[in-house]
């Protein structure tokens, strides 16, 4: 046995063994308790807002008049469960959930299998990987079908169909013309050519229409709210006059304001001189420029703290469903006590 | 071993360890004691809550998810405060997503705030959920035109054009405010390039995001973007705020991000005096080659 199969065993044994630990002291650990709720609704006849007939459906009391009933299974804390217990030991409103605990487990057992890549490459990890991959894939495919093809596509060119059969809550929309989503379909169609052993260059028209549409939107879009918004609120005044609560200017916070005014003005010169690449960086130039480095690295500075920043938030959040959904270690949204 | 050629041959693992160290204890800490670290806030924070502040009982309030479960641990907080400052002040909320997985996060919230602790407000009436529609940018260039056309109906079937909420709405400049926590693409830089600019200041937006988008978000606050939550901070100074202003003792849920800022805390201290160490340790490396 080598000696990386012996730390994971000796690590899994242990990490067991307290699992075990934590279950049999205090109240335990890992469990999702939820409650039934007999729900029924009746189907009332009424019209739009533009007077055509539509359906509305109304929650109707228990024991009132139904067109459909179901049950539904909502989560509650584990606290309302020894609420219930010590009042009534034969209760079943509030039970425990298999499926739910199950998931529970599951996310915590994902979680640790991503973490233990820290350590080193290992099957766990591998499979958390590929299980996310593959429910990934899937997952984008299904929104792909039901929130852009049956609804966009399907739907406009042929609705009745699609009301008929597929997704009766469909609302079609009537202005869509039926001719602009058979285009769409055709140049679909045209773009799956590309895997076709020949003609790929059938796929290089959608694409082209893909680029230049995209172009279109982002050139002006960055025109107007970059280069012309940007540019303007750069181009305002220096000096900064801060009023203060009694209405009459506040001296410290106008000075601050136009040292900070100051600060983005020059930021943005030196910065772009850096950029001038078709002078020589010497003199007045690379001094200019040298200062718009150092704007840039403090920006790359900036970024790098924010982003740590961002992924310490992640850690923290799985951390806290560890010990707090998963090991009962912390309760601090008292759901247990 | 000498010392320093010991530390330039660590185990990168002692650091993720020290990491874990660092990030889980101020957690455990938090979690038993229920104590928070202070915070300051800063001018971004006091003006997401004064722009929401400022709104007239009854405003309607365009409420976009655009972020799903991989974020949720840095922006749910502040989603949560978002809304429950909206819904303390009457606002009707108007949900939408343009991230699949945006229409169940605004659910989530829903039940979250609004249930829990508004059980008053009406679905349909002060609030709703539209869900999500594909789209990206397409959907927000249509939003400008006709808003119903991009969001037809909300997630429970019903038509958007007979909920009374949406009553008088034709388009996005009928909101006006725009809130937006996002977590990337599309999402609060696109808000801003293709409905703020483009509605020429009749949409006042506030964005709450990531770490990672939130140097790219800067240079549109204060012109373009009326307020900024930058990451779990923003969050928590925003909650610091709202709790003030609520008075009373705030509900745990109410803050989640204040509890993340312990770690945050010595999560960066760890990782300022390892660049520091990292860099002495280089120089030092260095200068014995050298020599």
């Amino acid at each position: 046995m080598n000696r990386q199969r012996l730390t994971w065993i000796v690590i899994g044994v242990v990490f067991a063994g307290l699992l075990v630990v934590r279950g049999m002291t205090g109240q335990g650990l890992g469990r999702v308790y939820v409650q039934h709720e007999d729900v029924a609704y009746a189907k009332v006849e009424t019209k739009s807002a533009q007077g055509a007939p539509t359906v509305a459906w109304k929650r109707v009391a228990e024991g009132g008049v139904a067109d459909v009933r179901w049950q539904e299974w909502s989560a509650v804390p584990p606290k309302a469960w020894f609420e219930a217990q010590a009042k009534d030991p034969r209760q079943s409103a509030i039970t425990l959930s298999w499926p739910r605990t199950i998931g529970l487990w599951l996310a915590a057992f994902f979680t640790l299998a991503i973490f233990s890549f820290l350590w080193a490459d290992n099957v766990f990890y591998k499979f958390a990987e590929a299980t996310v991959v593959g429910v990934s894939a899937a997952y984008w495919m299904v929104i792909g079908f039901w929130d852009t093809l049956v609804p966009k596509l399907f739907a406009a060119l042929v609705p009745a169909v699609v009301q008929a059969h597929v997704q009766p809550s469909l609302r079609p929309v009537d202005d869509v013309q039926w001719w602009s989503m058979a285009l769409a379909l055709v140049l679909g169609g045209m773009m799956l050519w590309r895997l076709a052993p020949r003609g790929g260059w059938i796929g290089a028209w959608p694409l082209a229409f893909i680029v230049g549409v995209t172009a279109g939107l982002k050139i002006v879009s960055h025109v107007e709210s970059d280069l012309m918004a940007q540019g303007l609120a750069t181009m305002e005044s220096v000096v900064a006059v801060v009023p203060g609560a009694d209405g009459a200017t506040d001296v410290g916070a106008s000075v601050w304001g136009t040292l900070a005014n100051l600060l983005v003005v020059v930021g943005v010169l030196s910065a772009l001189t850096y950029f001038l690449f078709s002078v020589e960086h010497k003199g007045l130039v690379g001094g200019t420029a040298r200062v718009g480095v150092w704007y840039l690295m403090i920006t790359f500075g900036a970024a790098f703290g924010f982003t740590v920043m961002g992924r310490i938030a992640l850690l923290a959040a799985r951390f806290e469903f560890l010990f707090d959904d998963w090991l009962w270690l912390i309760d601090p949204n008292h759901l247990r006590a | 071993m000498s010392l320093l050629a010991r530390l330039q041959s660590l185990d990168r693992r002692w650091i993720f360890l020290l990491m874990a160290i660092a990030v889980a204890g101020p957690i455990l800490w938090s979690g038993l004691t229920g104590k928070t670290p202070p915070e300051q806030p800063t001018d971004a924070a006091r003006r997401v809550l004064k722009v929401i502040d400022d709104l007239p009982e009854g405003s309607r309030v365009l409420f976009a998810f655009d972020y799903d479960p991989a974020s949720a641990g840095e922006l749910q907080p502040m989603a949560t405060s978002l809304m429950r400052q909206c819904a303390a002040r009457k606002l009707r909320i108007v949900c939408i997503a343009l991230w699949p997985l945006g229409g169940n996060m605004a659910q989530e919230t829903i039940a979250h705030v609004i249930r829990a602790d508004f059980p008053s407000l009406r679905e349909g009436v002060d609030f709703v959920n539209l869900g999500f529609q594909a789209g990206n940018e397409g959907v927000m260039k249509v939003v400008l035109t006709d808003f119903t056309k991009a969001f037809p109906k909300d997630t429970r079937g019903q038509a958007a054009a007979d909920l009374p909420i949406l009553q008088g709405v034709r388009t996005v400049r009928d909101f006006p405010l725009l809130v937006n926590v996002s977590a990337g693409y599309p999402g609060s830089k696109e808000w801003v390039q293709y409905v703020v600019s483009a509605s020429e200041g009749s949409v006042k937006m506030i964005a709450g995001c990531t770490g990672v988008q939130t140097p790219q978000m800067y240079p549109y606050y204060p012109g373009q973007l009326a307020g900024l939550l930058g990451a779990i901070k923003g969050a928590a100074e925003y909650e610091n705020l709202l709790n003030g202003v609520m008075g009373g003792d705030p509900a745990p849920k109410y803050l989640e991000a204040q509890r993340r800022m312990a770690p945050q805390l010595f999560g960066h201290l760890l990782l300022v005096g390892l660049i520091v160490v990292g860099n002495l340790i280089q120089f030092m490396g260095r200068r014995g080659t050298r020599a």
